[in-house]
């Protein structure tokens, strides 16, 4: 089934991109009728990964892009981030709530995500980069707040 | 809009009033620079007013734990002032509510710096 609502995106490895991609988020997600709160969410969740495949995957390359493609199917916004690294073992990302991991400075942004989304996949892509696909569910109250 | 931070002292206390985004980049670097400048000066009681921080990514957390450790460790205070709902929201899923003392009155939480 086709995606009712499609933006597709490919990026810069820089800081600005980061930018970018969470306002082109935002805007898709609050057109898609999303609540103010999930709006925000998703936003957040958008700029965590991108950060993550801009600074952890692309090591800020330009060679390299960092893609975003966001889709709503049936209600649901599916985020879906690519970059061209090396790719990593989501397994192996330290527990940010782990007593001796809470005042780490960074490692925080995986668990965002997870906090913010409803559906978190990571795949290894071929011949190299890594997917991150993340799906909100629609608010049980869309809309504006009355 | 980028981060901006100004620094008044009110008795013993340096508060850093921060307005803007703290994410990765200029808000992030701009908060750890003004930290370190505090503590090269000798100024080892922080407060930051955090009452009009729109946003702040988990580069953003990290430094405000990454100052509140560098301060604590030379033997100072970092305490946090007026979270407003998303950065309060945050440090309460990250558990890092319960590592910060938090206030939300000014005068109190300059009485509150030993």
């Amino acid at each position: 089934m086709s995606p009712e609502k499609r933006v597709e995106v490919m990026l810069e490895s820089t800081l600005e991109s980061v930018d970018q991609a969470e306002a082109i988020t935002l805007r898709f997600a609050g057109e898609a009728g999303f609540n103010e709160e999930d709006v925000a969410k998703v936003g957040m969740a958008v700029r965590e990964s991108m950060v993550n495949a801009v600074f952890h995957g692309n090591h800020y390359d330009r060679r390299k892009k960092a893609g975003l493609r966001l889709e709503l199917e049936q209600g649901r916004l599916v985020a879906t981030v690519t970059d061209q690294g090396e790719g990593f073992d989501v397994e192996r990302v330290p527990d940010p709530l782990a007593p001796e991991n809470m005042l780490r400075q960074s490692g925080r942004g995986i668990f965002l995500i997870k906090a913010f989304m409803d559906e978190f996949h990571v795949r290894r892509l071929l011949p190299r980069g890594t997917e991150v696909r993340m799906i909100k569910y629609p608010s049980v109250t869309n809309g504006k707040e009355g | 809009m980028s981060i901006k931070a100004s620094t008044r002292q009110v008795e013993s206390v340096t508060i850093v009033d921060i307005s803007g985004r703290i994410t990765l980049g200029e808000g992030s670097t701009i908060l750890r620079d003004t930290v370190r400048d505090l503590l090269n000066r000798g100024q080892k009681k922080i407060l930051l007013n955090l009452g009009d921080v729109t946003y702040i990514d988990s580069s953003g957390i990290g430094e405000l734990v990454s100052g509140f450790t560098t301060v604590t460790n030379q033997g100072g205070q970092l305490k946090l002032l007026n979270l407003t709902k998303k950065v309060h929201d945050l440090l309460q899923i990250t558990k890092l509510y319960t590592v910060f003392e938090v206030h939300n009155d000014e005068a109190t939480a300059v009485r509150s710096f030993a």
